[in-house]
């Protein structure tokens, strides 16, 4: 009876002991947005066993990101929606993209498989805009002339809170639709002429498979985890791609990140004959002159370590790694974090 | 030590009334008392408007009011007057569960359970029956998607079902047997028992339980953000996609990068608080009103 007293005794402090040298390791805290959060989540917990360092990631969306880095309640900040680089100078901060990932379009429609359907960008903005209805319309007929589409009405199912996917949805759209760019325009969240608002990618890939006649978009690894009819689009070369690695791969290489200010770069409707249209980077935003060294110079590391050892994980999630030229040019822009002395952090 | 407890209720009041309109006066010199009417909400070109909102958090509100009320009164009277009285306990427990079960709970059953089968079975159901009938036929105009303002009202119906029938139930039991069995006396049936007896002697407390269903039909969040279509425009049908205005502040408040996006969120935070002190106030002359009529 008293040896398991002792036992538990000795179980209880060797937890603590354990406890308190967790709490001396440097745990740095990040917050932004939510599509990257399953990544950041995997790698925290990979770099956690490798150097006993961990990180507390705060999936709260972009814009509460961006407003935490700049209140510097945060080590660092995420948003799927770069920053300007004027808004960067007047902040203080640094931003880089950290991994890509893609949007497609999801349908519910009888008789039509995943790949089946082909669309172009004009026609999404047309039916998110209400001009096209029903699914026989001539615009979705030209574009398949092989399908048979039923005189269906089209629901229109699109993100109800503020999401860094919506931003490059719409951003996307106004690219390739005058129409779409004076009347609604790009933002994490517009006033969108038709449809049902879903909460969250979940809600819309919920959504879209309830509901007969749905079009949506998400997140490719929630169409390809729940199973989804995604489409095909047409790119801006003018070939039909399919949402894949291959061509989220080619969009991210065609995009020209050594003369971005700041990396402000959307990988929308990126030029190349494979290359997805709507593809998308999430980034990362850093205090130039960060509140806490220590943690700044951490955070460096993590991602530096990310780059490095995380590629895999990603493809995994079905995210896609930064390219390694590109790698190569965010590092180089780490040496603007410097410490009070006017040394860059991260050398 | 007791004033004290009392006064510091009145200062926190204070406080988030201040600080609600602190916050919210870059939207009320934006857009002024035009706010309250617009239907607009675009974040884009940064206009916006409550009506909406105020539109669809009403309206949901009286739906789960009118499935609510009669229902629960129903369950509170078979609880104290028909239930067999071993059966009295199991099931005035599982009302109080329902009470105790986590809004987002209701949200995520909602969208994967409820939706899909009112979309597939009842609301079909409703169009083709009231599609002939004038002012119903706009009430319950397709198409179905399963979730919408009916929906929610639906859900929230649930949600306050346990406020209402639980304390209905309470206040029933405290109507003096000798009251009820003067009425069995000179020969009353159940219903006038009720109607006549019991309801009268309780409805103060009818009235509060009534009142604490509406308080949270008219706050409640994660459920109805879920399954009423988060849809900024006022519709004449049920079956239409709406928002309410804590589903708004909860969907966009995170994302909401400018000042005056967060102001204009801040703004409904207060016009929600300013509706539920009108309903309270309102509940409360409906009281005094009935005290001075039987007094």
């Amino acid at each position: 009876m008293i040896s398991t007293i002792f036992r538990r005794g000795a179980g209880a402090a060797l937890a603590l002991a354990v406890m308190c040298g967790a709490a001396a390791a440097i745990d740095i805290s990040g917050a932004g947005a939510t599509f990257p959060y399953p990544i950041y989540a995997k790698w925290a917990e990979a770099y956690r066993k490798d150097t006993g360092n961990g990180l507390n990631y705060q999936s709260i969306g972009s814009g509460g990101g961006i407003k935490q880095v700049k209140a510097r309640t945060v080590t660092f900040g995420a948003s799927d929606q770069p920053l300007k680089a004027e808004e960067l100078q007047a902040a203080g901060l640094v931003q880089w993209p950290q991994v890509i990932g893609g949007i497609v379009p999801v349908i519910n429609l009888e008789g039509v498989a995943g790949g089946d359907l082909t669309l172009d960008g004009l026609t999404v903005a047309k039916i998110f805009l209400g001009e096209i209805v029903k699914w026989d319309d001539a615009a979705i007929k030209k574009l398949n002339p092989k399908a048979k589409l039923p005189s269906q009405p089209i629901v229109v199912v699109h993100r109800s809170d503020g999401s860094g996917t919506t931003f490059n949805f719409t951003n996307y759209l106004s690219k390739v639709s005058p129409d779409w760019k004076s009347k609604v325009g790009e933002n994490t969240s517009v006033e969108w002429p038709v449809g049902i608002g879903a909460k969250g990618n979940e809600g819309v890939a919920n959504n879209v498979a309830n509901t007969k006649g749905a079009i949506g978009y998400v997140e490719y690894a929630y169409a390809k985890q729940n199973k989804l009819t995604y489409t095909k689009m047409v790119n801006k070369d003018g070939k039909v791609v399919p949402p894949s690695m291959e061509t989220f791969q080619a969009a991210a290489a065609g995009a020209d990140w050594s003369h971005a200010e700041g990396f402000y770069e959307i990988l929308t409707n990126e030029p190349g004959a494979k290359a997805w249209p709507i593809t998308a980077a999430t980034f990362i935003l850093l205090p130039k002159e960060p509140k806490s060294e220590a943690d700044a110079a951490e955070a460096l590391k993590f991602f530096s370590w990310a780059f490095a050892n995380g590629g895999k994980m990603a493809e995994e999630l079905d995210y896609i790694p930064m390219p390694k030229p590109v790698v190569e040019l965010i590092k180089k822009s780490w040496a603007n974090v410097k410490s009070a002395d006017g040394k860059p952090l991260l050398h | 030590m007791t004033r004290a407890a009392a006064v510091i209720v009145l200062v926190i009041l204070a406080g988030v009334i201040v600080s609600l309109v602190y916050g919210s006066m870059p939207a009320i010199q934006a857009f002024g008392f035009g706010f309250l009417t617009s239907q607009a909400w675009n974040p884009v070109t940064e206009n916006f408007g409550a009506a909406a909102a105020i539109y669809g958090t009403l309206v949901t509100s009286i739906v789960a009011m009118v499935i609510a009320v009669p229902v629960g009164l129903g369950v509170a009277t078979f609880l104290t007057e028909l239930c067999p009285h071993a059966l009295r306990r199991p099931i005035g427990v599982a009302i109080e569960l329902l009470a105790g079960i986590p809004s987002i709970i209701y949200g995520i059953w909602g969208l994967f359970v409820l939706a899909p089968f009112l979309q597939s079975h009842v609301q079909p159901a409703l169009i083709s029956a009231f599609g002939d009938i004038p002012f119903f036929s706009t009430l319950f105009a397709g198409p179905p998607y399963g979730i919408g303002m009916l929906t929610a009202g639906f859900i929230l119906a649930i949600m306050v079902l346990p406020f209402i029938a639980s304390i209905s139930r309470d206040v029933f039991e405290t109507v003096p047997p000798v009251l009820k069995e003067a009425a069995w006396g000179i020969g009353a049936t159940t219903w006038e028992v009720m109607r006549y007896v019991v309801v009268p002697y309780t409805r103060v407390g009818v009235i509060g339980g009534m009142m604490l269903g509406l308080g949270r039909a008219l706050g409640e969040t994660m459920a109805v953000t879920f399954v009423i279509g988060n849809a900024h425009k006022i519709s004449g049908s049920l079956l239409a996609p709406g928002t309410t205005i804590s589903a708004t502040i909860a969907n966009e408040f995170t994302e909401a990068v400018g000042d005056l996006y967060t102001s204009a969120l801040i703004e409904l935070g207060l016009i929600l608080f300013v509706i539920t002190f009108f309903v309270l106030a309102l509940a409360r002359y409906m009281l005094m009103r009935i005290e001075q009529k039987s007094a």
